[in-house]
Parts: C-alpha cells; sequence; structure tokens
C-alpha cells in the first residue's frame, strides 16, 4: 500500500519538479554538514574514514589449511611459540575447560556450543548444543557448563560424562533485557562461587536504563541477583586476580568520538556498586561529548589501564600456570580483537598486562601480533584465551573459527 | 494487500522443483521471485543482482539455519551445501546491479539524507549505497522490501547477523524508515 502510493506521489512530483530533480543524484553525494556539538567534528573527511564497518567473520570456518597458514603469519614474542589447536569451529569466541580437559566453545553468530576433545592426539569437534540464540558465554564448575544466550543462562550438569549425547540446557535465570546491541555476554564463576553476568548498554553511547551498563551477579541457582558494577558500556571479558581475588574486567570505549579517543578500559572491582563512567566519562578522563556536561569523571572509578583505541580488548585470564616464564606468573593475557572504527586498524593481537603488588598495572606486553595483516585488514581476529593444565594458553579465532595454543618453545615448564 | 503478497508467495512456491539437482535447476528457483536478472518484481522479494557476495552467503546460512526464517527460503537452503552457498551468492553478485527509474520526491530525499548523515549509513553500505562485504546494496532495492527491512530489524523480528543495525536502528523513527526506503529506492 505504502509502496503504491509513494510511487504515484513521486510520479506526480517528478512531473512538477521535472528539472529540480534532474540535478539529484549530485546532490546526494555531497556529506551533509555536521551540526554544532556533533562528536563527529574532527573526524577526518576523508575517504578512508568514511568506509568504516564493523568487521562480520563468516558463518563457515576457514579450511585447516587456511588457518595454518594464519598461524604461521602470526608473530610471538621471543621464547613462545604457536600452533593451531583446532579448526571448523565457526565463529569461534568464549573458551572454557572442563574438569576432564574438553574445551568448550561459545558463538556470538552462530546457534551452536561445541567441546573439543583430545583423541590420542588428534582433536575431535563435537557440537553439544544447537538452535540457541547468540550462546557467546561459557563458565564451568564442578561438571557443569553454564551457557549465556542473549538473554537467559542456562546449564548443563555432568556434560563432560555425555558429550556424545548431552542433556539440554535447562534455564536457571532469564530476567535480562532481550536488546540486541552489546546483548551477548561473557559469562565467569567467581571465588564467591557466584555467576557474573554482564548488561551491555544497549547502544553505542546512550543514557542506558537502570537495568543496563551493568554487571551483576546471582547464585549458582540463579537466586540472589546482585549489580556489582555500574557504568560499564560493554564487557567481554573478566576474571578475578588469583591473590586479592578482585575482578578485573575489559570494558569497550564508545565510537564516533574520534579515532583515537576513548580507548578501551582495564578496570578492577574494589567494591561492590562502583561506578565505572559510562556513558558520563570513558577512559577515566574524557568527557563524553554528549553526556559528560555537568558531570566530571573524577566522580567515577577510573581504569587501571587504558587498552588502545578501539581495539576490541575482550577475553581475558589472570595466568597461574607454570610453563611460562616466571614473570608472567599473576599477569592478565587479553585477547584484543581489534578495531573497526578506526582508519588504520589498531588491536588484534595477544597482550599481558602485568601488575605490580598492589595490583595497579606495570606495563603491557604484546605476546602474539600480527592479526591486522599489512594491506590494514584482518587474517584472524582474537576473542578469548584459556589456560590448559599443562600451562600453554589457548586462543580462539572468531574470523577463521579456529583455536591456536600458545606455548614456550621448549614445550616444557620455564625454570625459575 | 496481504492476499496478493500470500498469492506471490504460492506462484513462487510452486516454481520450485521438488527435488533440485542441478545448478541451473536451483538457479530457476531463485528467479521464479528474485526475477530473470536478479531484478525483483515480486511484493516484498528483495532484487539480489550485484548484491556482495558476503552478505548472500550469509543470508543463505541464515535461511539454512533457520535462524532466518522465511518459510520459502527455509526450503530453499535447507539441502543447500557450502559450496552451494557460495555458488548462488557469488552468482547473483556478478550481475549487473538494478537501476533506479524514477527520480526521489526531494523533500523526502532532503529527510533521508539526513537521517543517513546522523547514524553514518554510508559509511558501511558505502556512499552510493552500493554494499560491500556483509553490508546489502540498497541503492535501487525495491521500496516494499526496504520498508519491511527496515521494520523489521526496528520491531526484531529479523535480529542481524551481528548485531550492528540493532544498534544502528534504534534511533530511527518509523517516519524516518519510510523516508529512507523511498530514498534510497530511487538512487541512482
Amino acid at each position: 500500500m505504502a509502496f503504491r502510493s509513494s510511487t504515484r506521489r513521486a510520479l506526480l512530483l517528478a512531473g512538477t519538479f521535472g528539472t529540480l530533480v534532474a540535478a539529484w543524484p549530485a546532490m546526494a553525494q555531497q556529506a551533509q554538514p555536521l551540526p554544532p556539538g556533533s562528536p563527529l567534528i574532527g573526524r577526518p573527511e576523508n575517504e578512508g574514514a568514511m568506509k568504516l564497518a564493523p568487521v562480520a567473520p563468516p558463518p563457515i570456518p576457514a579450511t585447516a589449511e587456511k588457518v595454518a597458514g594464519v598461524a604461521e603469519k602470526l608473530t610471538v614474542s621471543k621464547g613462545f611459540k604457536l600452533e593451531v589447536y583446532a579448526s571448523g569451529i565457526a565463529n569461534a569466541r568464549s573458551l572454557r575447560i572442563g574438569d576432564k580437559g574438553t574445551v568448550f566453545v561459545g558463538s556470538r553468530l552462530l546457534d551452536k556450543v561445541s567441546a573439543v576433545v583430545d583423541k590420542g592426539g588428534k582433536k575431535e569437534v563435537k557440537v553439544i548444543a544447537s538452535g540457541l540464540y547468540r550462546p557467546n558465554g561459557l563458565a564451568f564448575k564442578d561438571g557443569t557448563l553454564y551457557i549465556a544466550e542473549l538473554s537467559k543462562i542456562s546449564k548443563i550438569e555432568k556434560v563432560e560424562d555425555n558429550l556424545d549425547s548431552p542433556a539440554k540446557p535447562t534455564v536457571i535465570y532469564d530476567n535480562l533485557p532481550k536488546d540486541e546491541a552489546h546483548g551477548w555476554k561473557f559469562i565467569g564463576i567467581g571465588p564467591d562461587n557466584k555467576l557474573y553476568i554482564p548488561v551491555g548498554q544497549p547502544c553505542n553511547n546512550c543514557l542506558p536504563p537502570e537495568t543496563h551498563g551493568q554487571i551483576r551477579r546471582i547464585n549458582l541457582d540463579g537466586s540472589g541477583m546482585e549489580v556489582i558494577a555500574k557504568g560499564v558500556r560493554n564487557t567481554v571479558g573478566f576474571d578475578w586476580h588469583p591473590v586479592s581475588k578482585e575482578l578485573y574486567f575489559t570494558d569497550n570505549g564508545r565510537d564516533w568520538a574520534s579515532e583515537d579517543v576513548p580507548e578501551d578500559e582495564l578496570n578492577r572491582v574494589t567494591k561492590v556498586g562502583e561506578h565505572f563512567g559510562s556513558p558520563f566519562c570513558y577512559q577515566g578522563d574524557f568527557p563524553d561529548p554528549e553526556f559528560g556536561w555537568g558531570r566530571s569523571c573524577s566522580e567515577f572509578t577510573p581504569p587501571v589501564t587504558k587498552m588502545g583505541p578501539h581495539s576490541a580488548s575482550l577475553g581475558m585470564r589472570f595466568y597461574t600456570g607454570s610453563m611460562f616464564p616466571a614473570k608472567y606468573k599473576n599477569a592478565i593475557f587479553v585477547a584484543r580483537h581489534g578495531s573497526w572504527n578506526r582508519s588504520k586498524k589498531f588491536g588484534g593481537d595477544i597482550v599481558a598486562v602485568h601488575l605490580n603488588k598492589d595490583g595497579t598495572v606495570k606495563n603491557i606486553e604484546p605476546i602474539v601480533t600480527g592479526f591486522i595483516g599489512p594491506d590494514n585488514n584482518y587474517i584472524g581476529r582474537p576473542v578469548d584465551v584459556q589456560m590448559l593444565k599443562d600451562g600453554s594458553l589457548l586462543i580462539s579465532d572468531d574470523f577463521n573459527g579456529a583455536i591456536y595454543r600458545l606455548s614456550t618453545s621448549n614445550g616444557k615448564t620455564a625454570s625459575r | 494487500m496481504r492476499t496478493l503478497v500470500a498469492g506471490v508467495a504460492l506462484i513462487c512456491a510452486l516454481a520450485m522443483p521438488a527435488k533440485a539437482a542441478t545448478f541451473d535447476e536451483q538457479l530457476a528457483t531463485c528467479k521464479a521471485c528474485h526475477g530473470e536478472k536478479g531484478i525483483s518484481e515480486t511484493s516484498e522479494v528483495p532484487s539480489l543482482a550485484g548484491m556482495p557476495a558476503n552478505y548472500g552467503l550469509i543470508q543463505l546460512y541464515l535461511f539454512r539455519a533457520k535462524m532466518r526464517k522465511i518459510e520459502i527460503m527455509n526450503d530453499v537452503a535447507k539441502d543447500m551445501t557450502d559450496d552451494d552457498l557460495r555458488l548462488f551468492s557469488d552468482y547473483f553478485a556478478k550481475l549487473p546491479p538494478p537501476k533506479a527509474t524514477e527520480p526521489a520526491d526531494p523533500a523526502i530525499a532532503a529527510r533521508a539524507q539526513a537521517v543517513i548523515a546522523k547514524n553514518h549509513c554510508g559509511s558501511c553500505h558505502n556512499a552510493d549505497f552500493s554494499g560491500r562485504e556483509q553490508m546489502p546494496r540498497l541503492a535501487a532495492q525495491r521500496e516494499d522490501y526496504l520498508l519491511k527491512a527496515l521494520r523489521d530489524y526496528k520491531s526484531a523480528s529479523r535480529p542481524g547477523y551481528d548485531a550492528t543495525m540493532d544498534e544502528v536502528i534504534r534511533p530511527i523513527t518509523d517516519a524516518d524508515i519510510a523516508d529512507l526506503a523511498h530514498y534510497l529506492a530511487r538512487l541512482r
């Protein structure tokens, strides 16, 4: 109906303003002037900057040969080596390891959770749950796998005993918003034996409802919900310090403010209910051009470090193994998925964040680099890291549907 | 209008062979609804000519996995192999794209351009709306399909492959959607 009437109107107008509309296609190419105060002022209006788009991984995994080629192109820092652990797992995202060594793999764009099992050195990939909606987040505790979909948390008990015919996930908590934007979840179980669940801002930059922009925790039966952090834009990775037991989390800064500001954050929660700034203040010292008016960055908890502009710092784990050299003990390994909202891509690597004794940040050291090729395109994109029992570190790549394994070059426990 | 759409859908469905064997037979099925040259003359069915191959492949995948639910397309894609997904999306990507024949209403076009500038639509879909990678071509697409697609994003009845459109569509009103559909369908 709408089509017919608008067609008629257009034909009518075409007759009336024939000469005027003839010039229209040329006008259509011209950029609109930015309104006063627009956060986009200062954005370079060149062709490169006007061509920024999120990079969507293909729904079909890369072939084993292609993944092997990617692993060869990546650069590892001295003393480390990288190999392909498994391939053929489309959109491989969050990683968790079971008590019996099964590697569980979540997915954001597809509907499946997979399990990788070692059969005499050969990796076998099984789909253990399907028909799920954005099952990005996973947690594992006492034989039970917890799965976070967009708006519900479910569990599969004794999952490793039944990998070939696992039970359907049963829902434990679904009092969650259904927003798509930043609705996919990373989850984890803390030293307090509670399940931590983020609820992202449902937008790039907006004043979110009270129910959003936070990290919650619940008991493992779904009861006792409590908000433990506010002003969180979109965290897709967190873990607890092995000694202080404090929660550290990555948070992704807003887009379209500028190429270099704000940077992503690494935060530390020292008390329940702390506010980390979003959308009023980003990166601890950048008052938001839209929502920062009348507010001050000093009202909010600043990050322990900035993680780079648009770097998409996602999965992170404290390193507690003994394979890597001693200086990595209790350092944080972070997967930086890499930017889209930036002309020259940034991130696309695994970094180690070294901490001081007081929990503040000493420095950031690149460990695996080269996911961004010399032509400014991705050859892969790291999402999450997970330590194996031997102290080596798995890295998921949602672009190629693959998992890599980082170990020390001699493959042995490092001497102290 | 609803009867008309249902009728068209039925004709399309009848054009489908019971069990498609060859590429040409399967292609005939596609063309029955999407047009002989990939330019659709069917209500609410998109033109596919010149559609970026990545977009086509992703949509076919979503239809096959029933993650995007349109019964006819779920049936068509059901038995497709990964190679089929590539074959069909590559085929339509190479066809010459549709061309708008009538000009846009200048007042509507001006409003649409303001919405486009504010929401960075051209940043992903390209300034000429030719699309690229996973982002569809929108220039000279059928107006009724654009209306439906945008409204489906808005109501979350068509969740995007990733959540980009779901985020972008948030501040866009139904009046904006009508303006965008009118303008983009006539974009040359």
